[in-house]
């Protein structure tokens, strides 16, 4: 069971989109960048005034992965083990994001696969963004 | 008195910068170890201020100066390994009011401030300067020897602590909870332990050159084999334990491809060097070993891993910046002793600053040759954090000893140490040295 969530000032639009099963990331509109982890300025130009929240498509490919037999978190430790994936977005393959790959059997994620958005529940009924691969059919 | 961050106009962290202004005039003089310990006991006599003090004096010993002419100390404040004290926990009044206090009670127990060892060590009557290194030894000494180029100071202690308690790392505090904060949450969500990210790299590493995890092994158990040589060390003093190569293929996964010997084991320790310049150095008891340069990486991940594109660039400026600092080139350094905790990242400090010529993608295949310590091409010879726990600095005391010939059962024999190089944390973040055995090599 993935941890609670309990969104702050910064990610709650992050979190509150979720929520409504889209994902938003973070853009600069005067670099036209997206960044993630969201922060409070531009990491490239420093502006804040030039933020905002931008709906993506869901869609993306797996960077690489690994699978988690040691996990920190107390919550997760009766799921292990369990892969842990970096996902890069289709928008911008600079931009990752984190999965669980829900439907992968463990230790068998085919790298380079693309996967499309999904959303998972976390303790506290959070609704979290996750990634499933692609299927041909 | 407060002590503040270094500032970074004194970090090398640009290319293109030249050699240092103050090659060769600042110089390594003596070094001092406190004794390790896996947890803190409880006890003043083992705490965190009570191992420093001890490295600290041991260090001014071993340099054979006059703690009254010491005018310097440059340290990290910060210095857990991942343990931090419990809420709600009673204070140790006893361990605290066993020594000299500052306003912060958990000074000398969870944290390090200079204002406590000045208070503590009453013996440093000259000390007029002091300033924070942070992250670790590899930032302190940088910021050390460029304040003695600058002169802030003339004769400089310099010191890295790490506490750790009692628990597993990092299973309390926030990871304990039922819910955590939206922004920690975007990573901590998934679980992912702390050598995720570089297991995540060497996993992208081994798939674009055709690598795979046994091929660490030459390196971990050379690393271990070297730090049980290591006599300040924690598996030297605690546990000597070698590890074999079916020992590593058959250790469980933590987070995979990182397995439990592809971590480092968090552990209390402490050291202290004391710096100076040239000309004084000369006069001191030991052999000075003098830096020629130093260097500081500064990259900045697009996301929250870096990617390994990021982190083999990062790592070639590195090796390019602290080359073109000291005035060398690749082929005049004699080892190398750069950081390793994460083993799985080693490589990728060694390959940007190619030593031995290896080229990225190149270093596993290296590893399965003679690396030891009498072999031609010695690699790690500290054993760094594989060999004897979470410090990050056992790879700098051994490039001075090493230099000193004062490395006992460790000192290289296959190659003359004349240079040596140090240096991390990490590939995209990171302070790197280079020891020379002459100043003006």
């Amino acid at each position: 069971m993935k941890q609670g969530v309990n969104p702050d000032d910064l990610t709650r639009p992050f979190w509150e989109a979720a929520n409504e099963e889209r994902l938003v990331i973070q853009n600069c509109t005067a670099c036209d960048r997206l960044q993630h982890p969201p922060a409070e300025t531009c990491s490239k130009c420093g502006s804040g005034a030039a933020l905002e929240w931008k709906q993506m498509s869901g869609r993306g490919r797996i960077y690489h992965y690994g699978v988690v037999h040691d996990c920190p978190i107390r919550l997760l430790q009766e799921d292990q083990p369990f892969n842990c994936a970096v996902i890069n977005l289709e928008e911008d393959p600079g931009i990752q994001m984190y999965s669980h790959l829900p439907g992968t059997p463990v230790d068998e994620v085919p790298v380079g696969a693309a996967v499309e958005l999904v959303f998972d529940t976390a303790a506290n009924g959070q609704k979290v963004p996750e990634w499933r691969v692609v299927t041909d059919n | 008195m407060s002590t503040e961050n270094a500032p970074q106009s004194m970090y090398r962290s640009r290319e293109g910068l030249g050699v240092w202004e103050h090659r060769g005039k600042v110089a390594a003089v003596g070094i001092g170890h406190g004794p390790t310990s896996r947890r803190w006991d409880g006890k003043p006599d083992t705490s965190l201020g009570a191992i420093s003090l001890i490295a600290l004096r041991r260090a001014i010993e071993d340099a054979g100066v006059d703690p009254g002419d010491i005018d310097g100390l440059v340290m990290d404040e910060k210095t857990t390994t991942g343990a931090f004290w419990p809420r709600g926990q009673e204070l140790p009044w006893d361990v605290i009011n066993a020594y000299n206090t500052t306003d912060a009670p958990l000074d000398g127990i969870t944290q390090l401030s200079a204002e406590w060892i000045l208070k503590n060590m009453p013996e440093l009557t000259g000390n007029r300067f002091t300033m924070y290194g942070p992250g670790c030894m590899s930032n302190a000494i940088v910021v050390a020897a460029q304040a003695i180029g600058d002169g802030l100071a003339h004769t400089c202690l310099v010191l890295k602590a790490w506490h750790n308690l009692p628990g597993r790392y990092y299973q309390t505090g926030a990871n304990a909870d039922d819910a955590i904060p939206g922004t920690a949450a975007l990573r901590s969500v998934w679980g992912a332990p702390a050598c995720y990210g570089t297991a995540i790299q060497f996993a992208e590493y081994c798939r674009k050159y055709g690598k795979n995890h046994d091929m660490m092994a030459p390196f971990i158990s050379n690393s271990r084999r070297n730090g049980l040589r290591f006599p300040e060390g924690y598996w030297a003093q605690h546990r000597p334990e070698e590890i074999t190569t079916e020992d590593y293929k058959a250790a469980r996964w933590i987070a995979k491809p990182a397995n439990l010997f592809d971590n480092d084991i968090p552990i209390m320790c402490s050291a202290a060097y004391l710096f100076t310049t040239a000309e004084r150095a000369r006069h001191m008891k030991q052999k000075p070993v003098y830096i020629l340069g130093h260097a500081s990486s500064r990259g900045q991940a697009r996301s929250f891993i870096p990617t390994l594109d990021e982190v083999e660039a990062e790592c070639a400026e590195s090796g390019r910046k602290l080359l073109e600092a000291a005035g060398i080139t690749v082929d005049d350094v004699s080892f190398e002793n750069l950081y390793d905790g994460f083993p799985q990242f080693h490589q990728f400090h060694m390959e940007g600053i190619r030593y031995r010529g290896i080229q990225p993608g190149e270093a596993l295949d290296f590893y399965q040759t003679d690396i030891s310590i009498t072999g031609p091409n010695p690699v790690s010879p500290s054993g760094g954090n594989i060999g004897s726990g979470r410090s990050r600095f056992w790879m700098h005391t051994d490039c001075i000893q090493q230099i000193q010939r004062r490395a006992g059962e460790r000192q290289v024999t296959g190659v003359e140490p004349v240079i040596g190089v140090s240096g991390g944390p990490m590939p995209t973040g990171g302070n790197f040295t280079c020891w020379s055995a002459s100043p003006d090599y």
